[in-house]
């Protein structure tokens, strides 16, 4: 499968929660608690990432934190090098994105393109009062002038290495692993 | 003229033997030839039938000289293994005059690849309305004795007893396209199961099965010699083997895509599957093959029918019927009646050559290899195969409904009075 | 780490019956999602930028080509509109000659509407870029029924699901046509039961090879159905003989008040438009209660968009 190149698990199980926990007091700390917030993940992870810590904040905070999910698919710079690709179900919780502070989650950062799709997807949807950016791994590389507010861990690679995040949700398992550049 | 040998060559009766042709007839038949020939030809693995004849070709000379000629057309007869074809009517100007059946058979004569017969039409301008001088074709230089509104059907009764009446005083024969007009107005392919999904305009197989029931009642009234074109339906079949039964005199053709080809195929809606009558159901070419066996049908022609590619490059309905049929012809029968084993290579040659003969009164043709006959002669391997190629054809038009099929067998030599059209599967420059 | 779309559509979409369950399923989940966005007060989005698609109609149908141009620009999509009505078509050449024309101008997808049967397959064969089926002849109409089946569901059904279960009717000028063959393909696909209902003249021979039912009383029909849907009836068929007045067929086949009455409550009435109104449809039945037929125009939009998408919004489909 990979031909001589380890693959090098960076975060484990608890390394993930750890993380997770530490970016929501991160987001509770900037903006002096959690009234007003709404998570929106980036699909297919993100989604799974910013309901997590929505019910990290809100057990932190004693409140339900909206969360929901921005499919930025329509919005993407690069739909030509792929075959089409399913769009998933945008959610926006009731009440909307009009005032609120947005944080988008994402799993990896890497050339920011996702982000500006997001950012985009976003503005289709309404009209925030602010956004920001909490992502799992920041792995650099980045192509656009985009940085994340908050971030699980840096990862510095090569660009051609892949980073290959697992979530319990869809994957059975938390991890996150480097892969050698040839494997696909 | 030169003389041949042909070596190593079966007739069919399995018989194998040297065929020696000189002055244009056939001086020897046998196993070991007594005299001597200038050129000799392997024959070796093939089967020597008497030269094929197309009672239903249509060469568009004169009026669509970019779709065939006589030049054209006869020389891709010649390739198929024919030695005599019957040119239908349907020319511009049509030929319903002793001035057009002349010109075709002339240029024929001038193209000198096989025998052109004229087939007359039987009413002016095929227009079904007032009845052509059949009278003054037969008696032309033409001697014509195949009378067809083909391409149209004659529809109206009272004019189609008048003419099989009328033929009979020169031993004429009228040779109808049934197609009920008014149940096929615009229609587009066999009616059925694919016209449905299609929504392609229907073409009931009743609307060629009505006109053959009524014309075999009208022949058996007026005592005339009736052919039926291109029976394309089991029931069409059917009713044929009644009227013969019945002592009816009629005769009746098949032709090769018809054994072949299904309406399944139209569901590409490529036009080059749009024939007039349209390709049928697997039930339909059952019957066919089996009428064509037990002799209810009487022979194979091609309804040769070119047309240039811009004339089928189009929507389905805009493009014109017709497939070319002369080069595969012989082939088809192969593949569709011979290795399916519903027919011998002497029924072959009685099929192909002998009794269209028979039915156009075409003298010096379809007459079995024998000494003194004349050398109209098809050598046919049986044995090779090829996957027609349509820009492979001779014919000046393309639209073989074949490409891309595979096809048993190949002409390699072609005798005509005497003379070779073909050798070792080349055309012999004229 | 993307989602990938496991199933993907044929290139080009000339017929229901080149599609499976999932890929029509995945239209119309693609399509309700773009729904939503056509909801959002702002309707461009950035999908088909650079894409270039020509509708090409060779019949007036206004109501399909602002469809099909409305679908495409919100997807940012150049678009030109070619109105070919009146070119021959018996001569044959104009329809390929026109295919080469719109590659060398590199379009990226054709919308063809033309009068004749198969008109889409020949022109899916004679050029590189994508070409989409908006009705042809008494063929097919994919879109039509897309947007259909898409109004059912959203009435009937749920996103991701099928229509398993449902019996719709379709009642009227079936053998003409081509929303009619496009429809029983698609409700089938879809698990749905299909009951034809018409005068035997207005049924196509062969039809018992269709996955369908026939029925010539829609009296009988109407209490079962969980949708009827009236095809147009055009008055030249009449002068075939195919009926003998469009009073009496109006009085046979027609939908009107007490007819409605027997629909179950709930039961939906579709139109494909245009209507005569008060003679496959009478204007209460139109405009009622029960009738969604202005819902399939909007959803017309959402569906198209959802095509186009899925045909030109990849990597598939540019002209090489
Ligand atoms: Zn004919």
């Amino acid at each position: 499968m990979n031909a001589g190149k380890p693959v090098k698990t960076v975060l484990e199980q608890g390394d993930i929660s750890r993380a997770l926990t530490r970016i929501a007091h991160e987001i509770i700390e900037k903006n002096r608690g959690s009234e007003n917030l709404l998570l929106l993940g980036i699909p297919t992870r993100g989604a799974y990432l910013a309901a997590r810590l929505a019910k990290i904040i809100g057990s932190i905070d004693k409140r339900e934190i909206p969360n929901g999910v921005l499919d930025i698919t329509l919005h993407r710079d690069d739909l030509r090098s792929r075959p089409p690709r399913a769009l998933t179900p945008t959610v926006i919780p009731t009440g909307g994105v009009e005032g609120k502070i947005v944080v988008l989650v994402d799993d990896v950062l890497f050339s920011g393109r996702t982000i500006r799709a997001a950012l985009d997807a976003l503005g289709e949807v309404g009209r925030p009062a602010q956004v920001q950016l909490a992502v799992l791994v920041d792995r650099g590389h980045r192509q656009l002038p985009i940085r994340a507010d908050y971030v699980g861990k840096n990862l510095p690679t090569s660009a051609d290495e892949i980073v290959r995040v697992s979530i319990s949700e869809i994957d059975e398992i938390d991890q996150i692993v480097i892969a050698g550049a040839n494997e696909s | 003229m030169s003389t041949y040998l042909i070596k190593d060559v079966e007739l069919v009766s399995g018989e194998k033997v040297e065929i020696g042709i000189a002055d244009g007839v056939i001086m020897e038949l046998s196993n070991k030839a007594s005299q001597s020939y200038e050129n000799i030809l392997d024959g070796s693995g093939c089967i020597a039938l008497p030269g094929l004849v197309d009672l239903h070709t249509h060469l568009r000379e004169p009026g669509r000289e970019d779709a065939e000629t006589v030049l054209t057309g006869t020389r891709a007869a010649a390739r198929g293994g024919y030695t005599a074809v019957f040119a239908m009517a349907n020319t511009d100007p049509v030929a319903d005059t002793a001035g057009v059946v002349e010109q075709v058979v002339r240029l024929g004569k001038e193209a000198g690849w096989c025998q052109v017969f004229a087939v007359g039409a039987v009413t002016k301008d095929l227009a079904g309305e007032s009845m052509a001088e059949l009278g003054a074709m037969a008696h032309s230089a033409a001697q014509v004795r195949v009378f067809s509104d083909d391409g149209k059907c004659v529809s109206d009764s009272q004019m189609m007893r008048r003419a099989l009446e009328y033929v009979r005083q020169f031993d004429g024969v009228v040779a109808q396209h049934a197609q009920d007009p008014k149940l096929t107005v615009n229609a587009q392919m066999n009616e059925g199961t694919v016209s449905a999904r299609l929504g392609l305009r229907g073409w009931p197989a009743v609307a060629e099965e009505a006109i053959i029931a009524r014309d075999v009642l009208l022949a058996s009234h007026v005592k005339s010699r009736l052919h039926i074109c291109h029976v394309s339906t089991a029931g069409s079949v059917d009713i044929i083997r009644w009227a013969k039964s019945r002592g009816i005199d009629v005769t009746a053709e098949v032709t090769p895509h018809h054994l072949l080809l299904s309406d399944d195929l139209v569901e590409s809606y490529d036009p080059k599957f749009k024939v007039n009558p349209p390709l049928r159901s697997s039930e339909d070419i059952a019957a066919l093959r089996m009428g064509l066996a037990d002799g209810t049908i009487d022979i194979v022609a091609t309804d040769h029918a070119p047309h240039p590619a811009e004339d089928k490059e189009c929507e389905w309905a805009g493009a014109a019927n017709g497939m070319i049929g002369l080069e595969t012809a012989l082939s088809v029968v192969q593949k569709t009646m011979v290795d399916t084993g519903l027919l011998t290579w002497s029924q072959v040659a009685d099929r192909m050559s002998i009794t269209p003969a028979k039915i156009g009164r075409a003298i010096g043709q379809g007459i079995a290899l024998a000494v003194g006959a004349p050398a109209n002669i098809t050598i046919y391997d049986p044995s090779k195969n090829k996957v027609v190629v349509a820009q492979e054809q001779i014919s000046k038009s393309k639209n073989t409904p074949f490409e891309g099929i595979d096809l048993p067998g190949q002409v390699r030599h072609v005798f005509f009075q005497g003379n070779p059209t073909m050798i070792s599967t080349e055309m012999v420059a004229r | 780490m993307s989602l990938e779309v496991v199933t993907e559509l044929p290139r080009h979409l000339l017929s229901i019956g080149d599609l499976n369950h999932d890929q029509a399923l995945l239209i119309l989940d693609t399509a309700e999602e773009l729904a939503k966005i056509s909801d959002a007060p702002i309707k461009k989005l950035p999908t088909l930028r650079g894409r270039t698609i020509v509708n090409l109609f060779y019949e007036d149908s206004t109501r399909t080509r602002i469809s099909f141009e409305a679908a495409a620009k919100r997807l940012s999509a150049d678009v030109i509109n070619f109105s070919a009505k009146g070119s021959s078509v018996s001569k044959g050449e104009s329809l390929k000659d026109t295919a080469l024309t719109l590659q060398a101008m590199g379009a990226d997808a054709v919308v063809l509407r033309h009068p004749e049967s198969g008109a889409a397959n020949r022109l899916a064969g004679w050029t590189n870029g994508v070409v989409i089926n908006a009705g042809d002849g008494t063929h097919e109409h994919p879109t039509q029924a897309l947007l259909d089946a898409f109004t059912i569901r959203r009435h009937l059904g749920s996103v991701g699901s099928d229509l398993k279960g449902k019996h719709i009717s379709i009642v009227g000028d079936v053998l003409h046509s081509r929303v009619a063959r496009s429809n029983v393909l698609l409700l089938n696909l879809l698990g749905a039961k299909v009951t034809l209902v018409a005068p035997p003249t207005l049924i196509p021979v062969g039809v018992e090879s269709w996955p369908v039912e026939v029925s010539y009383a829609i009296d009988e029909v109407l209490p079962e159905v969980d949708a009827v849907m009236m095809l147009r009836v055009q008055s030249e068929r009449m002068q075939n003989s195919f009926f003998p007045s469009t009073r009496e067929y109006s009085r046979l086949f027609g939908l009107n008040l007490d007819r409605m009455n027997l629909l179950q409550k709930g039961a939906l009435i579709l139109h494909p438009g245009p209507m005569n109104r008060g003679l496959e449809i009478s204007a209460e039945c139109a405009d009622g209660v029960q009738s969604v037929i202005l819902e399939q125009v909007a959803n017309g939009v959402s569906v198209r968009m959802a095509v186009l998408y899925l045909l030109l919004g990849g990597n598939i489909g540019v002209g090489s």
